[in-house]
């Protein structure tokens, strides 16, 4: 029998918890970058209390917070709004949750929580919020650190298949678009280095709720998301103007994209089986 | 409790209301109340005479793949009383080799006339000894003429006014000659000598030829944190016609990419302090000690990085104390820096607090900035003007920016890491802002914009602005320095408040009277202005003061010279310009 302690330490959920909680905490004390308590505690507010209404309100029972707590401080993180307004961490947060409860497929979410919220806000409120406007000082000690500890718990988690095709195919295609449209090479390869990056490989893409059943298939998906992200970005090169709601956050809005298709895909292919 | 099917009804209109809420409180950002306070702003640069355009550097090809961004700085205007036939006059840089810059004469019926030529300050950009950025009017050896500053990337140079409309360069014996990459200078007077000193910006690194680079790791090694810009020098005056430097004594030589810098004395203690606009930085508030040494104060700044490009400095709430505007970016979808209003809280809090919301904070890609109260109602308005790079409107470079912004500075730190920008825009085409101060109707009644009734309509990328009563009349007009294009004057159609302004002489203190302060009451309230040595990004407001005061008469006044020397004015008329010389001891 495995001791209560084991068990949250071996439980995925948690060792992601620790590690967003690292990413807070390091990034807020060097750089601030939170720009603000009550943002986070806006967005953790009210992604806990959406979370325990409607999981007891829906399901009969509050639902573990782990989730919502990662998503809460995701979403404090990557929502940067103009001047200071408030109201898109709060909608934010109950999107992100709600979208759990309300775009289900066979009592399975669809959609990452943070995941989903940004492609709400970010289009839907252009002139009120922007996406991790902050760089967390482009500073490569603190990026290492997170990197080390992040694959680190991808490796625990076993997702680490996930992270790491993902950068494999990111690097591959970052190749061929330079092929395509020219330039410094490493201007191709520079934002997987950056903190939006990390958000989105180490508690997005590898969401273990929102991703398919089988290894291989999870690992199709990752690539497929690379793979419309760097169409996304060609669109971006070749300045396509009606995809520019795309332009500021392209990894994210790919996997808004296939994320969900994939998910439903996996979900449906299972029923038949049955 | 409702029956399963109906809480999932109930919970799926909430989540439809909350996709609406966002959309409606979205709309309601971009939308400006009306206006109900009339100002009118005509342009009138060409009617004036004046027929300015700047023009961009050269750089060497090695940055090419950047230079439309790298190069997209220099176009200045500074205010000054160069004849003291009591009109102010107008000077205009501009950045490329062989082009020159203006100095236009107000010929006090309207017009302006160019004698840049004539008076020796029109060619200062020739290859070896840099292009222009920018300059600053100070009568730095008390003579009663304004001498000349202009910075720029390559070797400062200093203009004596010699008094019979000509400027004698005077650089060589100044000991100011050192090259440097500066975007931003102040006259002050920190050690209260009576002489004017000079504080000089560094924006990229001093070891920088931009025509003879050995390096293309010349850009910011952060977008937020970035300490690796060229180093911000002061220099005290000697009295003898030459400065010696003192930076490091003083404790004022930041490296954080300052853009602009503006002097006041921001904690009441008598001693002009200085506040820094920082690229890729946190502002800084250096605290002047007693003349002895600036000290870095922790005021709430340390943390908020954004992408200070001026500072301005007004009583926004006339509670008689110098608020700070910084200007900064927002680009839609991108980013939202937001400029900055920071309240000067610094006696009860130790701190300012920051207030910006709505066109007070999003003001585009935002550059010069300046207070003055456009309708003489009692209350500083302020102007903006904007727009980073205006070329092919069908491409837009913020995209391929983005790629490297969020990645590890070392990448983005070398210049030909960067994708190209070719004949892109980069937040090009902004119209500027014209933002009017409702605080008459309440503590609520914040700023509204209204360029677009006001008349400013241009698209022309802004740098510099500065106002001065240009024509004489009681009001501010407003003059704008544009990158790669055409200056403008925007004429003030006459409000009907009225006013008082004052020209101060110094006699004790600097003869410039910079870092002098009048404080007039009226009304109820107090307003307290300070003459600048520099002020906005790469300007200069005219050394008189402008007061509007609505339908008040003038309460007292009270001036605080740079000296310590305190005068109170009582009795004055209002729609008059007084003219005050400092009193002896």
């Amino acid at each position: 029998m495995t001791a209560p302690g084991n068990r949250v330490w071996s439980d995925p959920k948690y060792l992601i918890v620790f590690l967003i909680t690292l990413v807070l905490v390091a990034g807020e004390a060097r750089y601030s970058i939170l720009g603000g308590y009550d943002r986070l505690a806006t967005t953790l507010g009210v992604c806990l209390a959406t979370e325990i209404v409607l999981s007891w309100w829906l399901r009969g029972r509050v639902a573990n917070l782990a989730s919502a707590y990662i998503t809460g401080i995701s979403l404090a993180l990557l929502i940067k709004p103009q001047a200071n307004i408030l109201w898109p961490f709060a909608l934010g947060a109950f999107l992100a949750i709600g979208s759990k409860y309300v775009l289900a497929y066979r009592g399975r979410h669809l959609w990452n929580p943070s995941n989903f919220a940004i492609q709400v806000v970010a289009p839907l409120a252009a002139d009120s919020v922007a996406i991790l406007s902050h760089q967390w000082g482009n500073d490569l000690r603190i990026n290492l650190v997170i990197w080390a500890f992040g694959l680190a718990v991808a490796s625990r988690a076993r997702v680490l298949h996930v992270t790491l095709t993902y950068v494999a195919c990111f690097t591959v295609l970052a190749l061929l678009r330079n092929a395509i449209v020219g330039g410094p090479l490493l201007a191709e390869l520079a934002p997987i280095t950056g903190p939006m990056y990390q958000l989105f490989v180490f508690f997005m893409v590898t969401d273990p709720r929102t991703t398919v059943s089988t290894r291989r298939g999870r690992m199709v998906v990752v690539a497929v998301v690379a793979v419309a992200e760097s169409l996304i970005r060609l669109a971006g090169d070749f300045q396509l103007t009606l995809l520019r709601p795309l332009y500021v956050s392209p990894p994210i809005l790919a996997l808004a994209i296939v994320g969900p298709i994939a998910m439903w895909w996996d979900l449906f292919r299972q029923a038949r089986k049955r | 409790m409702p029956p399963a099917s109906w809480r999932r009804v109930f919970v799926i209109a909430a989540f439809a209301a909350a996709v609406a809420a966002v959309v409606l409180l979205n709309r309601r950002v971009t939308q400006s109340a009306a206006a109900w306070d009339p100002i009118r702003l005509n342009e009138v640069a060409q009617a004036s005479g004046i027929d300015f355009v700047h023009q961009e550097a050269t750089l060497d090809p090695k940055v090419a793949n950047i230079a439309a961004h790298i190069a997209a700085l220099g176009a200045c205007v500074s205010v000054a009383d160069v004849n003291n036939d009591n009109w102010p006059d107008l000077y205009f840089t501009t950045s490329r080799f062989g082009a020159a810059n203006a100095l236009y004469l107000n010929q006090k019926d309207g017009t302006f006339r160019d004698v840049a030529a004539q008076a020796g300050v029109a060619s200062l950009n020739r290859a070896g000894e840099g292009v222009s950025m920018g300059a600053v009017w100070g009568d730095y050896d008390n003579d009663g003429f304004e001498d000349l500053l202009v910075y720029k990337w390559g070797y400062p140079q200093l203009f004596h006014n010699v008094g019979n409309g000509r400027f004698a360069d005077v650089t060589a014996q100044s000991g100011l000659s050192r090259w440097m990459n500066s975007n931003g200078a102040v006259w002050l007077d920190f050690d209260r000598d009576g002489l004017l000193d000079l504080y000089l910006t560094g924006y990229f690194r001093s070891d920088i030829d931009f025509w003879h680079l050995r390096t293309t790791r010349i850009m910011q090694s952060s977008w937020e944190f970035a300490a690796n810009g060229g180093k911000n020098l002061l220099f005290r005056n000697l009295g003898d016609g030459r400065f010696e430097d003192v930076t490091d004594a003083m404790g004022v030589g930041s490296t954080r990419w300052t853009l602009a810098a503006a002097a006041a004395d921001f904690n009441d203690d008598g001693w002009p302090d200085l506040y820094l606009a920082n690229d890729y930085g946190p502002e800084e508030l250096l605290l002047n000690r007693a003349g002895k040494r600036f000290e870095l104060a922790r005021a709430g700044l340390e943390d908020d990085s954004k992408s200070g490009m001026a500072v301005a400095v007004g009583d926004v709430f006339n509670r008689g104390r110098f608020d700070v505007f910084v200007t900064n970016i927002s680009e839609r979808g991108f980013l939202f820096q937001g400029n900055n209003l920071r309240i000067n809280l610094l006696n009860e809090l130790g701190r300012f607090n920051e207030i910006a919301t709505g066109a007070v904070a999003d003001a585009g890609w935002a550059w010069g900035a300046q207070f003055g109260d456009l309708n003489n109602d009692g209350w500083l308005d302020l102007v903006v003007v904007n727009g980073f790079i205006s070329a092919d409107s069908g491409r837009d470079y913020w995209y391929a920016m983005s790629k490297v912004a969020g990645a590890q500075g070392n990448i983005f730190e070398d210049a030909k890491n960067w994708p190209p920008i070719g004949t892109a825009s980069l937040s090009g085409y902004e119209r500027s802002r014209v933002l009017l101060n409702r605080s008459r109707e309440g503590p609520g009644g914040g700023f509204v914009d209204v360029a677009e009734e006001a008349g400013v309509t241009d698209r022309l990328d802004g740098r510099g602005v500065a106002m001065a009563d240009l024509w004489n009349r009681g009001v501010l007009d407003v003059a704008v320095a544009n990158e790669k294009g055409r200056a403008l004057l925007y004429r003030n159609g006459a409000p009907s408040g009225h006013w008082v302004a004052f020209k101060l002489i110094g006699t004790r203190s600097n003869r410039s009277a910079i870092g002098a302060e009048v404080t007039a009451e009226f009304g109820g309230a107090r307003q307290r202005q300070v003459v600048d040595g520099g002020m906005g990004f790469c300007s200069q407001n005219d050394r008189r003061l402008h007061f509007g005061l609505g339908s008040s008469g003038i309460g007292r006044v009270t001036i605080r010279w740079p000296s310590g020397t305190q005068q109170v004015l009582d009795g004055l008329a209002v729609d008059r310009l007084y003219e005050i010389t400092e009193p002896p001891k």
